[in-house]
């Protein structure tokens, strides 16, 4: 089966439902997702999403901007993150008068909270500048997108698993789907696409992620020949519900909660005495990880504490209500009563699909755009966060440069007409093929196996301390593990709702851009934001202010470089 | 570690099977895992061909709402320990709704329902600059609706929806509440109308299931009732 649209948005978190939003008000916009709608990650964002709009105390963008540029370690690309923090006041009123249920102030104003790394007057003191409601920001804002994305009419087409892009010549033309309740292959057929795919937490075993948040659309891009940039740089979000790696919000040491060690301290005060516990999420992590390996975690386990107990149970019950319910219901934890365990998880990709500030996908990474194919949010690198994220600064990526993507995507009809380029048939077998080998196959591997050893040793070898050797041992496994793919067998070989099949799918992604996030740890001899390596400390502007490209060219792993865009503010030593 | 016998609900209609039938599966677990742990231990270590839906794992994206143990909740959510025989654990899909493989429910007819009750913010007064002012008590008023994930685990725990296909639904209604009541909200009147029938509010009987069965602990009853209330002061 064909289907034919002017816009095809792959993914339906926050950036595909913004774009969706934007673009259907002129033109015909379909939205594909492996989950309903409502489902994507997006929807587990707690905190809040970053604006200098200064409700309750004086803010500037500029200090939003610097904060941002410092936060990145300096390799944020300075003229997307001043778009960014300009394009955030307007943004997050615009979700106002959509009917995004924020927070409110005595006056009846969007209220705001301190997050890491966000401060006043170019780092003095944490700031009140992180827009929320309650602790499920992303949740409300996920669900009013939808909610408006059903007003305009956005045709959705949940649970269709994206196999292949349909690309050639440099023009996109569509892309092909496995329609999991159809049970079917389905081709669309397009003049426009944006991958909005999100990130690939569940290429570690501890993580914030959802068992959704594969990557997909970075092992596609790969095998279409793109590039992707920077994806050394993956953040370790400070506060995982210990064993689970399920996500506490900022938003909790926002409103003053403490990192308690063994000893009874709070053991920040050692590594950033200004900030504290609001440091940003690079430091916060490495300096959890140290205690644990100095051996002042918990009973000298893997983890020390969140302590909430003095904010008290009406403000916990206000402002935090969904941490506090999972805390209860899944570890049997009250955060009123006792300290939570906690320990670092893999939350976050800084890298992704190289974009100018319009969300043109770069073929080549640097200035070669492909015609009619667009990327945003956490799939894509703008760079508006560099080596190291705010908290806060992805939610307001999503709605800046998903609506910046919807925007260029009606000039570019405007100008060119929605008249589609041929289908490239071949492609088209291809995919299905590739499918059908996976689905069809026999041999002695099984998918769960080979995705826990994944899990396992990246979590081991490529976590928040590195170093050659254990990276060298992680790439051979990366290369064992790929070879070891070629010969799984599913048990499920139907096409009715085979999830036994997207679970092979989205592991042959995960090993794909796996090796790409390997190579460019090795590859960059230095430590910069969420990148530490132990035999290369320090930052080094002299070799390595610079953003990786890598390609995947007949198996092999090819870098190129760009330089990092600075406008405003000259890289310095990163003190908080 | 204990041995926890997991019957669960199959049916393929793709392997011609007319209606479904249990397998059971013996698991090791400990009582701090949750249902899905078993699922999941099920599928990737003895039968890859069992479907479930499951995402974020910890109750915020609503994908994994079952019937177990004859009672609807989030399979990510429920602790075996908290069972009272935790060695003994039954996985049905929800109730009432066309079953597409195993644990896989259609719910197309769901999502349809909702978007009847025009489901978004009606306002024609243009914007200010600014945000739209809203006390922090009109905002409190909404606040349990929007923590609903759609998860369906109340629509289809309510005996008024198993008798009526055509009832809206407690989901649905909530939705209806969360902007009617949204005091930025101008579309009242509209959205009011369409539930003012025998397939809309005047359906619930207050029954409650909807409340016992919903994981994000929000009253939906209450709110469904607020509704009823509104319509009857035609204050609107």
């Amino acid at each position: 089966m064909i289907a034919k649209h002017d816009v095809v948005i792959v993914g339906a978190g926050l950036a595909g439902l913004r774009a969706a939003l934007e673009a259907s008000r002129y033109y015909d916009v379909a939205v594909v997702s492996k989950v309903f709608p409502t489902r994507s990650h997006s929807g587990a964002a707690q905190g809040g999403i970053a604006a200098a709009m200064g409700n309750v105390e004086e803010d500037h963008i500029d200090w939003h901007f610097f904060d941002t540029v410092k936060g990145s370690d300096y390799l944020a690309d300075q003229d997307a993150a001043e778009v960014l923090v300009n394009d955030a006041i307007p943004a997050v009123y615009e979700l106002e008068h959509l009917g995004v249920p924020f927070s409110r102030t005595p006056e009846g104003k969007i209220n705001q909270r301190k997050f890491g790394g966000h401060t006043r007057n170019y780092g003095e003191a944490p700031i009140l500048r992180a827009c929320f409601a309650a602790d499920r920001t992303g949740h409300v804002m996920l669900h009013t997108l939808y909610d408006q994305c059903v007003k305009n009419h956005v045709r959705f087409y949940p649970e269709f698993f994206v196999t292949d892009l349909l690309l050639k010549d440099n023009i996109i033309r569509g892309l092909i789907a496995y329609d999991m309740i159809g049970g079917e292959f389905i081709t669309f057929h397009s003049k426009t696409v944006v991958f909005a795919t999100g990130g690939y937490g569940r290429t570690y075993k501890i993580t914030s992620n959802a068992h959704a948040n594969t990557g997909d659309g970075l092992g596609i891009v790969l095998r279409a020949g793109l590039p992707l940039e920077d994806m050394e740089f993956v953040q370790f979000h400070p506060t995982g519900l210990y064993r689970y790696g399920i996500l506490l919000t900022e938003g909790a040491r926002g409103e003053g909660a403490y990192l308690i060690n063994n000893e009874g301290k709070r053991f920040m005060e050692k590594y950033a005495p200004k900030l504290m516990e609001l440091a940003p999420r690079d430091m916060t992590s490495r300096s959890i990880q140290t205690e644990i390996n100095e051996g002042f975690g918990i009973n000298g386990e893997d983890y020390v504490y969140l302590d909430l107990r003095h904010l008290g149970e009406k403000k916990i019950n206000e402002r935090l209500p969904e941490i506090t319910g999972f805390c209860r219901k899944i570890a049997g934890a009250d955060p009123v009563k006792e300290p939570i365990p906690i320990q670092p998880t893999a939350h976050y990709s800084m890298g992704g699909i190289p974009v100018t500030i319009d969300s043109e996908v770069l073929a080549d990474g640097k200035s070669q755009k492909l015609e009619g194919f667009y990327a945003a949010g956490e799939c894509a690198c703008v760079s508006v966060h560099g080596a190291n994220r705010l908290g806060t600064n992805s939610q307001l990526e999503t709605i800046v440069f998903g609506r910046r993507a919807g925007k260029t995507i009606i000039e570019y009809l405007n100008k060119n007409g929605t008249e589609k380029a041929d289908l490239p048939e071949d492609q088209i077998k291809a995919s299905i093929e590739r499918v059908e080998t996976i689905r069809n196959n026999t041999g002695k591997e099984k998918v769960g196996v080979i995705r826990h050893e994944l899990q396992e040793t990246m979590m081991a070898k490529l976590g928040i301390f590195r170093e050659e050797k254990d990276m060298k041992e992680m790439l051979d496994k990366v290369h064992e593990l790929e070879e070891r793919v070629e010969h799984i067998q599913i048990d499920d070989k139907g096409m009715n709702f085979n999830t036994d099949l997207t679970e092979a799918l989205e592991l042959h992604n995960l090993l794909h851009f796996a090796e790409i996030i390997v190579n460019g740890a090795l590859n960059r001899q230095e430590s910069r934001g969420s990148q530490f390596r132990t035999d290369y400390p320090k930052r080094d502007d002299k070799n390595w202010l610079k953003h990786t490209l890598a390609f995947k060219k007949e198996g092999k792993v090819i870098f190129d470089y760009k330089p990092v865009v600075i406008t405003k503010f000259q890289p310095k030593e990163r003190k908080y | 570690m204990i041995q926890v016998k997991v019957k669960v609900s199959r049916f393929n209609p793709e392997k011609e099977d007319t209606k479904p039938h249990f397998d059971e599966f013996t698991v090791e677990a400990n009582p701090m895992d949750k249902v899905l742990d078993l699922l999941h231990r099920i599928k990737w270590e003895q039968d890859g061909t069992l479907s479930f839906r499951r995402s974020c794992a910890h109750g915020i994206c609503g994908s994994c709402a079952m019937k177990i143990n004859g009672a609807n909740m989030l399979a990510c959510e429920a602790l075996i320990g908290n069972f009272r025989d935790p060695t003994h654990i039954m996985v049905e899909p929800l109730r009432s709704l066309p079953i597409i493989k195993d644990l896989v429910v259609d719910m197309d007819d769901f999502f349809k329902k909702y978007e009847v009750v025009k489901p978004y913010l009606i306002n024609k007064t243009p914007p200010p600059t600014k945000e739209r002012y809203q006390s922090v008590e009109d905002r409190e008023l909404i606040d349990e609706s929007t923590r609903c994930i759609q998860c369906g685990a109340c629509t289809t725990s309510c005996p008024s929806s198993w008798k009526n296909p055509q009832f809206l639904g407690p989901a649905t209604l909530l939705k209806s509440f969360r902007y009617t009541f949204d005091s930025r909200d101008e579309g009242a009147a509209e959205r009011l109308q369409i539930v003012d029938n025998n397939d809309g509010v005047w359906r619930c009987h207050t029954i409650f299931n909807c409340v016992e069965a919903c994981p994000k602990d929000i009253n939906l009853t209450w709110h469904i009732s607020e509704l009823k209330k509104r319509l009857v002061s035609r204050e609107y």
